[in-house]
């Protein structure tokens, strides 16, 4: 196992050496695609609401903690990080960093002392905001109450408790820039794409990483598994694709977390994990032209065809029959009342769970989660009474569930794999998010 | 949102008729669709049918219990100072407002208590028990558990919980969080003060003492304090300048 890692950790550090020598140049150059509401004049102002779609006080804020202070786990298949202290305390926060260190924070990943920052800091993304944009974010960042509070380390699993490894990390996948507008589109598309793929870092989640942790390409059409949950690909319309919405339900799903059961041709979303807490904490608060250009840009997105692997169980025709005759009476005792006999729905206080794509994708991680732990679509302003979806962890066993899931998603013309009950246990553990 | 009222007067017609419909055929009426009976099924799970927690688990009993106590603990739970995560992940994304109507809700529920729990504790471990929470200790500067939390020991609105119709097992949790800083309440925190004072053999007493008590008839909090708490409370409010955190 050990020697299989080493030998891997060398072959990183060779492959790195080749692609030094073919490594294109940074561009550090380039303004921001202007926004469609004119920009505050004031450049902290102008900070603020940067910092707000990007998301970064949740990431950087224990539960009950000082805003920025840090501390905050961050759960990965590399172990946990702890968000360092961002407040302008001098000692433990950035307050002794000039504007130069934040810009080669956020646009190069290097911490001050010079030594590589950990991707889970999404500078990947962060990398395309402009020099303008990110100074004045420092700007605001230098207005928020300093606290002292030092950093936690981060509990990592060898090898990747190794931070000079992340020098060959770098030199395989990251390609710092500055966002460059592509002529041939509207303002508001690029407007749309630098947020889209820079500030509010959507593929940081939404699309695949490799086992290194590298998300694998722009245009890979897989989602990715983030902090227990899967997010679904944005490139594909049968996962959370936008491309046949209208641009006023997508400006309605990103700034309520729900949409869908008011009218009877809307689609049907509801945010609910690490979505929904990036509604709550950001989206719900953006400049409605904002999530207006993102709107334009997301719905540009191609929509990939794609079956992910096949995950099929080997499971035999009597043993599914079984299964599905378990999940229809679970089904009737404990979901009917609210998604209806036949997965129609129950407006408003029920989603519809036929034709419903967070049942149906291929992955069965989020209808596990949900119900195992239930939730509530963030309280917002657009939306803010939920209703909420009751966890079941506590009153059914892993093959209930399994079943019940799997009559879900075999039922009314739904068409997706059954899921096994190991599948519900692995979900048993780990933190909620 | 875009709503089309025609359409939607005409679901909500729909709706209700098949509400009405299903209650006549389920074995337990379902609440109306759009109202907040409805919104917080998803608490019924763990806090029993209209928040009614049976005495033999866990899970806390919150019908009843005074709506300040209930909001200041939805709160505790979104901002980390007490820790159980489905709970913490069931508002941890919900406005001040929306908690305070679900803490009135459940604060509203006048329902029967179940019998209390049977437990096989020594006759001594009782006696202490009732001592410490119907005299306290002087000697251990352990103030009678009724000075604030009633005569009765329902509770006094709004913001003392009951002590009576809860499991011994959460009782004993609730104050060794408290001694080990895990459940924090408003500063200053007299009932972290309080339980810091109980060694574990008095945690076992006074819990074992109080599951075994019946409720009484009303069980409704006391409108008011009779005598004047024995220590500053930050959740007590009119009774300290300091507000909660
Ligand atoms: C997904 C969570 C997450 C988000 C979002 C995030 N950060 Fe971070 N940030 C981290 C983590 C984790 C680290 C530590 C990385 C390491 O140790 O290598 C970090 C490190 C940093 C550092 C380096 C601190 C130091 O002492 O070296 C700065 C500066 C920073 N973040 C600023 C920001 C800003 C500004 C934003 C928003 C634009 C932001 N972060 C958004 C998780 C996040
Ligand atoms: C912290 C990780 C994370 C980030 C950042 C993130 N998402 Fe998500 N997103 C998720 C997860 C997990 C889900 C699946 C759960 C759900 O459906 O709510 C999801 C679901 C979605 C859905 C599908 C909703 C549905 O049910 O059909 C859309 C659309 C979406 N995200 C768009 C975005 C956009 C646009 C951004 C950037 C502004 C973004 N996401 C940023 C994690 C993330
Ligand atoms: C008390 C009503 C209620 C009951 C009972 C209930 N659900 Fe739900 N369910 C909801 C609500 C509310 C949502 C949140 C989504 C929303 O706001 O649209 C939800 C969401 C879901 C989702 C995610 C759908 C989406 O669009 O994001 C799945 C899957 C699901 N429920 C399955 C089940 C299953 C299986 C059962 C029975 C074991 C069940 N539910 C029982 C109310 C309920
Ligand atoms: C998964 C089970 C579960 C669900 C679902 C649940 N709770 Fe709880 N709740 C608990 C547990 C366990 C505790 C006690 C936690 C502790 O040890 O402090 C608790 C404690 C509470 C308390 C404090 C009670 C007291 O006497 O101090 C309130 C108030 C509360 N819950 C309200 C709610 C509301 C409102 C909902 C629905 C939105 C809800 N709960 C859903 C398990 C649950
Ligand atoms: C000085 C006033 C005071 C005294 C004396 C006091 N308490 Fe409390 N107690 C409170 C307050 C106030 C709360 C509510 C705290 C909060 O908001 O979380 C409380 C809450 C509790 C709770 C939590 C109930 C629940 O539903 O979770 C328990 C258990 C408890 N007290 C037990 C005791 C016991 C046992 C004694 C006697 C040994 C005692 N208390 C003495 C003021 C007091």
């Amino acid at each position: 196992m050990r020697k299989g890692l080493i030998a891997g950790v060398v072959l990183i550090a060779l492959v790195a050496v080749l692609i030094w020598f073919m490594r294109p140049d940074d561009v550090q150059t380039g303004e921001a695609p202007p926004p469609l509401s004119a920009a505050p004049q004031n450049v902290i102002e102008h900070g603020r609401a940067l910092v707000n779609l990007a998301d970064c006080q949740p990431c950087h804020t224990a539960r009950g903690g000082a805003p920025f202070a840090g501390g905050r786990a961050i759960p990965t298949p590399f172990g946990v990080f702890y968000s360092p202290n961002i407040t302008p305390d001098p000692d433990t926060g950035i307050g002794a960093w000039s504007a130069e260190d934040f810009w080669r924070a956020l646009h190069n990943g290097y911490s001050r002392d010079g030594r590589p920052l950990y991707p889970t800091f999404p500078y990947t993304n962060y990398t395309k905001i402009s020099r303008r944009d990110a100074l004045a974010m420092f700007e605001y960042l230098k207005t928020v109450p300093a606290v002292r509070q030092p950093r936690r380390e981060h509990e990592l699993r060898f090898p990747y408790d190794q931070r000079m490894l992340l020098v060959a990390w770098r030199r395989l996948f990251f390609r710092p820039g500055v966002y460059q507008p592509d002529p041939h589109q509207s303002p508001e598309w690029n407007r749309g794409a630098y947020l889209v793929q820079g500030v509010a870092h959507c593929s940081a989640c939404h699309e695949a990483r490799n086992a290194l942790g590298a998300i694998q390409s722009s245009t890979n059409p897989a989602g990715g598994l983030v902090l227990n949950w899967y997010a679904p690909a944005l490139t594909s319309s049968r996962e959370a694709g936008l491309q046949h919405w209208s641009e006023a339900d997508i400006v309605s799903l990103l700034q309520t977390g729900r949409i869908g059961m008011s009218a009877p041709d809307e689609p049907h979303a509801a945010t609910l994990g690490p979505m929904a807490e990036v509604v709550y904490e950001s989206l719900q608060h953006a400049d409605p032209n904002e999530l207006r250009a993102m709107a334009t840009y997301l719905k540009s997105l191609p929509d990939v065809e794609f079956s992910a692997e096949p995950r099929r169980m080997r499971i035999s025709s009597a043993g599914l029959a079984g299964t599905m005759k378990r999940g229809a009476k679970l089904y009737a005792d404990h979901c009917a009342r609210c998604h209806g006999d036949n997965g129609e729905g129950k407006a408003p206080a029920g989603p519809p769970l036929a034709g419903n794509r967070a049942v149906t994708m291929s992955s069965a991680v989020n209808p596990i989660r949900i119900v195992l732990y239930g939730g509530y679509p963030p309280g917002t302003a657009g939306n803010p009474r939920p209703f909420g979806m009751p966890p079941f962890s506590p009153t059914l066993t892993d093959g209930e569930i399994a079943a019940v899931i799997t009559y879900i998603r075999r039922s009314w013309n739904n068409n997706a794999q059954p899921v096994s009950s190991t599948e519900v246990a692995r979900n048993r553990t780990g933190p909620l998010w | 949102m875009r709503l089309n009222p025609k359409r939607s007067h005409a679901r909500r017609c729909a709706v209700v008729f098949l509400a009405a419909w299903t209650v006549a055929a389920a074995q337990s009426p379902s609440p109306p669709l759009d109202s907040i009976d409805q919104r917080v099924q998803p608490c019924m799970v763990c806090h029993g049918k209209e928040g009614r927690a049976t005495s033999d688990g866990y899970y806390p009993r919150i019908a009843g219990k005074p709506a300040g106590y209930l909001f200041n603990q939805l709160i505790n739970f979104r901002n980390g100072h007490r820790h159980f995560p489905m709970m913490t992940y069931l508002v941890e994304r919900q406005s001040d407002a929306y908690l305070q109507e679900m803490a009135d809700y459940f604060a509203r529920q006048d329902l029967p208590y179940p019998p209390p729990q049977a437990l096989s504790v020594p006759p001594a471990v009782l006696a202490r028990g009732e001592q410490l929470v119907m005299e306290g200790d002087a000697s251990q500067r352990i103030p009678a558990c009724r000075s604030c939390h009633g005569a009765r020991l329902v509770g006094v609105a709004p913001a003392v919980p009951s002590l009576l119709g809860l499991p011994r097992d959460y009782l004993m949790a609730q104050i060794g969080a408290w001694k080990n800083g895990t459940r924090r309440a408003a500063a200053p925190d007299c009932m972290a003060e309080v339980a810091k004072d109980l060694s574990p053999a008095d945690v076992n007493a006074v819990a074992s003492w109080l599951a075994t008590q019946p409720v009484p008839e009303n069980a409704k909090a006391d409108a008011e304090f009779a005598e004047p708490p024995p220590r500053q409370c930050g959740s007590i409010p009119d009774h300290t300048s300091t507000s909660a955190p």
